[in-house]
């Protein structure tokens, strides 16, 4: 019952927050925000899964009540943890009081309500990555868009109504697509599955057990359900073409709100296609594996041309976030088990990264109130400590060994350049690794030009160092990231565990 | 559970109603001087709390359902109490009293607001009595008992002009739908020879081919059939009787606009849902060569269409809710449109139809209930006159983000499980095309939903003053709305016992 009280908790400390005053509801919420954080942290402790929950896996924490029944198929509350999922606990639950702190200096304006949202977010994040059932997984994973909703619209920048509307949009089609997906497979599997459990519907269309549906074949319903589902999380991860929402909700979008939006947001669409796609319906992945290698590429090469191109700070990161997805879609269609696994630490480690980049964009945005590369110049006089750890985690984004970005990395290429299930596999890694030539390029050019050199600033602030509660979470994400680069085993170990099972559902030929 | 009680008893949630509606009367007549705008809404609440306590009671205990010894008849059959009945019952005493509590505030300075209340009550009084009706003749009484007060009620404001017009428009399509109606029961008698609906069906399905003086006589129930579905077309309020609808909601005082577009439109279904499955069910009909069916998906998806795309370009916000309510009709005919000969899914489907209209009834009549306070406000009619409403009344205008999700059908709000489940029933029954026309019109009404959201909560008021008005706190109102809001938000875990009491009373019927 542990992860039912994580998400209670976080939902009842959204309302506690929600009523409390102005003043102190910040404090209170890092406060209440530690409680899930080392709630997971416990969870961690005693984590006994093994195996990946859909392919029949040892799932721990595994509560399943039956909720409702409807047309013949049982909804219950069924949530577990594996070890896809467990990091991704993790990630979340202590991302969220590092966005928290991160937010007392920003947010000026109805702060009780702010962060009473972040932990209403923070609860249905907890769900994503929990559910296993897939009505319960929808309700969490759409009642994660009404607080990004109202975080964009309220407290982000000029531009907010246009990015919150464009944001909620695009994601809620994207939804709708994917739900329509996921639904005619159910509805082929025809009365082999009583429930819309994850694991007896993987089971099921493993077995076999999808049915001519309206006259369509079970081959072609497959397929049209996979692009679907493809296509609805493409938009979430994003992937190029669709990811054109995410820069500007990311530039309106608060400091800590980026922080979730790019650290654990942009997971839920991976986590989902690894979830979803790729262990449910393996074969279809394969058999589209060129075209999404290729997709997976132009991501990474496009996102970090894009990024090249920008001078607001926060956009290079953002379309950078572009360009590491790629890397973690490449790592899934591989089907090996470093290229999935390394994929699913990818997810956690550009989480801890992108966190740090935005959160120290955001400290540098507070104190100059410019994010424009050309009107800056040589903070690293004025903020030292607050530039250092800007300089290093721009480090771990280009992948600098012993940080987590390395690891995630290099697992991926090692598992994608000799992948038997992808064609011309290392042609798409040699070209997937090139983009990691133009990220140095990129982040090297900006910190060049606004961190080094003597101080100049286009605007009238006085620039000093910026106070202990923005810079600590800064060095906390900092000394996680290197720990995770340097003991990339304290999760990878039970990610390929549930990784293996994925890559096995997939049957190579030559 | 053996039914001690006089079989009478059955009766009380309707008999609560209606007796308290005389009550009021009563009070009215001899006290006209010491009558007090708060009892007369106390003891109308009351009266509308106890019917409905009356009838969760027997649901809960089985009254009228197959495991207690079936349907209980009374009045020489003409009266039938079962579980749909009594589950419609549930939504119309929750809407009446939701809407007399807010009454009381919205009424504050009317000089004689108890003809309101017993108006109301006896409206609800016909609606439950439709809702037991299995006579013909017991269906027209007890429409018009719903209608005559309905007319009153949209004219109560006899001092606005808009009120009387409203009235005034409903009235004259009410009456002319009255007679249609009653000329299509008068033209079924004449070809099968019985007003009760089992003995109708039973003739219906042996006059296929039979003919007589006056012409074939399915001819002639098959026209009646059409005019009676015109009068179930004008009461929910769809194409091509929907015409009133807008008018009379928007003209009407708010919490009768909540009640008829909320319980009169409930109304309307539970007499469609049970003339059609009982009176003319699928097969007899359609051995009739009467494919009202078809009718019906037609009139489902040019409602919904039609309702949704005119409530997208409104600018009042009671008018666009007001077209919304057009648009949820459509989905709720869905539960008679995607019935099938063959029976199978017959009971899912018109269940989910019923779970959506109990969903329904706190969502909606919510929203109105919310355009009632921002009158009560005068604060304007427009969206831009709701704008930063959140910033006064955080609570109210929470409560109407929440209405405003859930009609659109987003979790974690009821809206969302009672639309989809309809959807899918309406996809396992075999008909895709429905379903699939039913979530594109979702995706279109999230947009004009979250522009009252967009309103309340992001954007800036028009002028600083223009929110001064909204320094009274009206009560009841409040509490009427804070309490629709977290049924709305609590239906979705309870979901289960709702729809799986509407499909079990909705299977009873086939």
């Amino acid at each position: 019952m542990i992860v039912e009280a994580l998400i209670a908790v976080a939902f009842a400390s959204a309302l506690l927050v929600m009523l409390s005053p102005n003043e102190w509801a910040g404090r209170l919420a890092f406060a209440l925000s530690l409680i899930p954080f080392l709630g997971s942290l416990y969870l961690w402790s005693g984590f006994d899964g093994s195996g990946n929950a859909l392919t029949g896996g040892e799932i721990a924490y595994q509560t399943q009540i039956e909720w409702l029944e409807v047309g013949g198929r049982s909804v219950s509350w069924f949530v577990g943890l594996d070890g896809i999922s467990l990091p991704l606990v993790v990630l979340t639950t202590f991302l969220v009081p590092l966005a928290i702190l991160s937010a007392w200096t920003p947010i000026d304006l109805r702060q009780s309500q702010f962060y009473g949202l972040m932990l209403f977010m923070e609860a249905n994040l907890l769900g994503v990555f929990t559910a296993l059932d897939f009505f319960l997984w929808f309700v969490f994973w759409e009642a994660v868009l009404v607080p990004m909703y109202f975080l964009i619209g309220i407290w982000g920048g000029p531009r907010r109504k246009y990015a919150a509307i464009k944001f909620f949009v695009y994601t809620n089609a994207a939804s709708l697509l994917m739900f329509i997906g996921f639904m005619s497979l159910v509805f082929a599997l025809g009365d082999s599955v009583s429930s819309f459990a994850l694991p007896e519907i993987t089971a099921a269309i493993a077995n076999g057990g999808l049915e001519t549906w309206f006259g369509i074949s079970p081959g072609r319903i497959a397929m049209v359900a996979f692009l679907a589902m493809f296509l609805g999380f493409a938009v979430k991860v994003p992937i190029v073409p669709f990811h054109t929402w995410l820069p500007d909700a990311h530039v309106e979008a608060p400091t800590p709100v980026s922080v979730l939006l790019a650290g654990v947001l942009l997971k839920m669409g991976t986590y989902a296609l690894l979830r979803f796609n790729f262990t449910m319906l393996p074969e279809q992945a394969s058999a589209l594996a060129i075209p999404i290698a290729a997709i997976a590429v132009i991501s990474v090469i496009y996102g970090a041309m894009l990024a090249l191109a920008q001078k607001d700070l926060k956009r290079i990161v953002a379309y950078s976030s572009v360009s590491s997805m790629g890397y973690v879609i490449l790592g899934l269609i591989v089907f090996t088990e470093y290229g999935v696994g390394g994929a699913t630490f990818q997810m956690v480690a550009h989480g801890l990264i992108s966190g740090l980049m935005f959160m120290a964009v955001g400290v540098v945005y507070n104190a100059t109130h410019t994010r424009m590369v050309g009107d800056m110049a040589g903070m690293a006089d004025r903020m030292p400590v607050t530039v250092g750890i800007l300089v290093a985690g721009a480090f771990g984004y280009m992948g600098l060994p012993l940080m987590a970005g390395f690891a995630g990395e290099f697992f991926i290429f090692v598992g994608s350049f000799s992948a038997p299930a992808l064609p011309y596999a290392p042609l798409f890694t040699a070209l997937a690794m090139f983009g990691i030539v133009i990220v140095a390029g990129y982040l090297l050019s900006a910190m060049q030009s606004t961190l080094f050199g003597p101080f100049e600033l286009a605007t009238d602030y006085d620039v000093g160092p910026a106070p202990f509660h923005d810079v600590a979470p800064l060095a906390v994400l900092l000394v996680a990231i290197i720990v995770l680069g340097v003991a990339p085993d304290i999760f990878f170990e039970m990610i390929r565990d549930a990784a293996v099972p994925v890559v096995e559902g997939v049957s190579v030929d030559g | 559970m053996v039914n001690t009680l006089p079989q009478v008893t059955a009766l009380l949630p309707v008999l609560l109603l209606g007796f308290t509606g005389l009550a009021l009367l009563l009070v009215d007549t001899f006290r006209p001087d010491t009558r007090s705008n708060t009892s007369m809404a106390v003891v109308s609440a009351l009266g509308a709390l106890a019917s409905l306590a009356a009838t969760v009671w027997f649901v809960a205990s089985g009254t009228g359902s197959g495991d207690t010894g079936g349907a209980i008849l009374l009045f020489a059959d003409a009266v039938k109490v079962d579980t749909m009945a009594l589950f419609f019952t549930a939504i119309f005493a929750s809407v009446t009293s939701l809407v007399v509590v807010a009454a009381h505030d919205y009424f504050h300075d009317h000089p004689n607001p108890a003809t309101f209340y017993s108006l109301t009550l006896f409206a609800a009084t016909g609606m439950s009595l439709l809702a037991v009706a299995n006579s013909l003749a017991v269906v027209f009484v007890a429409l018009e008992m719903v209608s005559l007060p309905s007319y009153v009620l949209v004219a109560f404001l006899k001092q606005n002009r808009g009120s009387v017009e409203a009235g005034l428009k409903y009235f004259l399509v009410g009456a002319l739908s009255s007679a249609i109606f009653l000329f299509g029961i008068s033209l079924v008698y004449a070809a099968t020879g019985s007003l009760m609906l089992g003995e109708v069906a039973g003739v219906l399905g042996d006059i296929a081919s039979d003919t007589d003086g006056i012409g074939s006589r399915s001819g002639i129930a098959g026209l009646g059939i059409v005019m009676i579905l015109g009068g179930v077309a004008f009461k929910t309020a769809s194409v091509p009787f929907h015409f009133w609808a807008p008018e009379a909601y928007e003209g009407a005082p708010a919490p009768v606009s909540a009640f008829l577009s909320s319980a009169s439109k409930a109304a309307g279904f539970v007499v469609a849902f049970r003339v059609f499955t009982e009176a003319f069910p699928v097969g007899a009909s359609l051995s009739a060569n009467i494919n009202w069916v078809l009718a019906f998906g037609i009139l489902a998806a040019v409602t919904m269409t039609l309702g949704n795309f005119a409530a997208a370009v409104q600018e009042e916000v009671k008018r666009m809710l007001a077209y919304s309510s057009i648009g949820h009709a459509g989905y709720a005919l869905i539960g008679v449109a995607a019935l099938s000969a063959d029976g199978s899914g017959n009971g899912a489907v018109m269940g989910a139809a019923m779970a959506h209209l109990l969903v329904y009834g706190f969502m909606n009549t919510g929203a109105f209930l919310f355009v009632a306070m921002a009158e009560r406000w005068d604060v304007g009619r427009t969206f831009e006159d709701y704008a930063g409403l959140a910033e006064r009344a955080p609570v109210a205008s929470t409560a109407m983000a929440v209405f405003m999700f859930s009609l659109a059908g987003l979790p974690p709000f009821a809206g969302f499980f009672s639309k989809y489940f309809l959807f899918m029933g309406a996809i396992d029954n075999g008909f895709l095309w429905l379903a699939a026309i039913g979530a594109v019109n979702s995706v279109i009404s999230l947009y004009y939903y979250s522009r009252v959201v967009k309103a309340l909560f992001i954007d800036d008021p028009a002028s600083p003053t223009a929110l001064d008005a909204i320094d009274v706190r009206p009560t009841a109102l409040y509490a009427a709305v804070v309490f629709a809001a977290v049924a709305t938000v609590l239906l979705l875990p309870g979901f289960g016992p709702v729809i799986e009491t509407a499909e079990a009373a909705a299977s009873a019927l086939f």
